[in-house]
């Protein structure tokens, strides 16, 4: 039972941090209807600007934080406008492969910046491990937890009173509709992007600062679209509760089937496994909107 | 349309022809003869790429039935050549059987792959499909790496030299004379399935599924059909790969050569059976001038450049043709033979 518990446990810090890189993608999705296959990239440049900052600058915490943000916006916004922007109007293969291709010209960066190696940076976030009887929470659930419920609380805010969240709620509703209402539609879709910058480069650190940063980090996004498929790929509190199903039965399902299987590796295909179950079955997720389609 | 002028069309055979003036003919066999008289001066590295881009050339018009004229963008199709590839290499290093009898039945075994996979595009399409196919890619990879015993797992597994009667295809000449006649059989296959019934049908489904499925397409069958036929176009490059290296290991068929297959699509232009082959030549080559020209720039920049390069060159290159030449080297191309055809007036 206690094996089974602190499975549960760890696989829930995995999957707070799933659902901090799925609803980047979301927000992405929502507003522009493209779907952002570098988000798991973000998160890899993330952590390795974390540790630019963190080590080899050697800046506190708050300011490495800061300027992680900061750098974040710059990508979200370029990113917008030289490669995404062209697209407008594409069909989606086009946007998906656009995507793909930044995923690569990232991996190459960092290939080229940091040498693609694994750097580490413990310690620099406060580790404290909380001990329920026999069960240990390691900081990693905690920190991931308090910065993910911080994101979708700053952003649910951004969403319901805001004017430019109001505006990024009506472009994922009817863009033609916002576009003859005189909302610069652009400055939505670029906004969009920035949000999913920097939420991935948050995630980045986190998970930098716990697990250590090197390019294989970046496949957590291609956990995160299983995430994103499970949640229903247009609603955010569908990305945190699929995200938590998610790394919890991931978890589980490795602790006690790996060692039955030869090869072992099962928490690696596992999101897959979800991932076509909920295609065949349920297309539309848990919490996504069914689509109607007429000719 | 590029026929010159004074070319009629007297019944039905002459309107769908291929080729229709001695021209075509002519320019036909040339390309042929020098195709076939390439190992006559070509060294064995020259050969080795050619066999290489040879076998691309066979998956991307598999990729190219299922997504340029299908529709059903697939991001998996490396992983449905590794079940191909490993389908041929248990059939001929486990169970001895010939070359001849293995191929088809991993063409077969690719096809059913495909078949399993492409059920949930009956649901689903656009980013759904392509979700559903990334998986099919990393879980095949998964299973094979899991079936130790019969795959040999991550350690590969060898894979006799192909053979036909007594003739052992073991020079890289020999092995180039294999790969190019298929290849050209595909080709031909190729641009014959689209002008069926089922082409036009899967170019329906890939314009609008809706109004396809009014017109009275079964889109359930097509678009299964079309899955098993792209997929049965990467069994045999699968297995031709395989035999070629004569080792199956499932990094031949890496997640990022999905990608690379589509990037080649998208370069060469979709939906036309000369767009996968310009696709697949060019990046092929694209590939071989980074292999050259990487090393230099490791010694001259650091010592990662050259990894960093192909990456990032990979993508620039999609990049750049999805903003400014969206519809590919084909169209650029056609672009070319209309200005000379109507050259030196300008219409």
């Amino acid at each position: 039972m206690t094996f089974l518990l602190q499975l549960a446990i760890t696989g829930f810090a995995l999957g707070m941090i799933y659902a901090l890189v799925a609803i980047g993608f979301v927000i992405i999705l929502k507003c522009s209807e493209a779907f952002n296959i570098a988000q798991g990239h973000f998160v890899m440049i993330g952590g390795y600007l974390g540790y630019t900052f963190l080590v080899t600058f050697g800046l506190p915490i708050w300011a490495s934080l800061l300027l992680a943000i900061v750098a974040a916006i710059f990508m979200g916004l370029l990113i917008e406008r030289l490669t995404l922007r062209p697209l407008v109007g594409q069909p989606v293969l086009a946007v998906i492969m656009m995507t793909i291709a930044l995923s690569t010209i990232f991996e190459g960066l960092a290939t080229l910046i940091w040498g693609g190696e694994y750097k580490t940076y413990h310690g620099v976030l406060p580790t404290v491990t909380l001990r329920l009887g026999e069960l240990s929470i390691p900081s990693e659930t905690s920190i991931g937890m308090i910065v993910s419920i911080v994101a979708v609380a700053i952003l649910m805010l951004l969403f319901r009173y805001t004017k430019i969240g109001l505006a990024m709620r009506a472009t994922a509703d009817d863009e033609q509709i916002v576009q003859s209402a005189g909302i610069r539609v652009t400055t939505v879709y670029a906004l969009s992007w920035v949000i999913a910058c920097v939420v991935g480069v948050i995630g980045g650190i986190l998970l930098g600062s716990v697990s250590g940063v090197m390019i294989p980090l970046a496949e957590v996004g291609i956990k995160a679209f299983a995430v994103v498929l499970l949640g229903g790929v247009n609603s955010i509190g569908g990305a945190i509760v699929a995200g938590i199903i998610l790394g919890v039965l991931e978890n589980v399902a490795a602790g006690y089937l790996d060692p039955l299987l030869p090869g072992g590796g099962l928490a690696n295909v596992f999101p897959f496994v979800v991932m076509i179950i909920v295609l065949t079955i349920r297309p539309y997720g848990l919490f996504g909107q069914v689509r109607i389609e007429r000719i | 349309m590029d026929l010159p002028c004074g070319t009629f069309s007297e019944n039905y055979a002459q309107d769908m022809a291929i080729f229709r003036t001695k021209s075509h003919w002519v320019m036909l066999f040339t390309f042929l003869i020098f195709l076939f008289a390439c190992p006559l001066f070509f060294s064995d590295r020259i050969l080795t790429i050619l066999t290489i881009i040879g076998i691309t050339i066979i998956s991307v018009h598999g990729l190219n039935i299922l997504t340029g004229y299908c529709g059903q963008i697939s991001i998996g199709h490396a992983g449905f050549m590794a079940v191909g590839a490993y389908a041929s290499a248990i059939l001929r290093a486990r169970l001895g059987w010939s070359f001849w009898a293995a191929l088809p039945c991993a063409a077969l075994a690719a096809g059913v792959a495909g078949l399993i996979f492409g059920l949930p595009s009956l649901k689903i399409k656009g980013f759904y499909l392509i979700m559903a196919t990334i998986a099919a890619q990393f879980i095949i990879i998964w299973l094979i790496l899991q079936l130790y015993s019969i795959t040999g797992g991550a350690d590969g597994l060898a894979v006799p030299r192909a053979k036909i009667g007594g003739m052992v295809f073991k020079s890289k000449s020999s092995y180039f004379y294999l790969v190019m006649i298929i290849a050209c059989l595909a080709t031909f296959l190729a641009k014959n399935i689209v002008r069926t019934r089922a082409g036009r049908a899967f170019i329906a489904i890939r314009d609008n599924d809706l109004a396809a499925e009014v017109m009275g397409i079964n889109l359930w069958a097509y678009k299964l059909l079309a899955f098993f036929i792209g997929c049965v176009y990467a069994g045999v490059a699968g297995s031709l790969l395989v035999h070629y290296i004569a080792f199956a290991s499932v990094d031949q068929f890496p997640f990022m050569n999905s990608v690379w297959y589509l990037g080649m699509l998208i370069v060469g232009g979709m939906g036309s059976t000369a767009g996968a082959i310009f696709g697949a030549v060019s990046l092929k080559l694209l590939d071989e001038l980074v292999t050259i020209v990487g090393p230099i720039l490791s010694a001259a920049v650091a010592p990662q450049a050259a990894a960093s390069l192909s990456l990032i060159m990979r993508g620039l290159v999609i990049i750049l043709f999805l903003i400014f030449e969206p519809r590919g080297l084909v169209h650029r191309w056609e672009m070319i033979k209309a200005y000379f055809k109507l050259w030196p007036f300008s219409y």
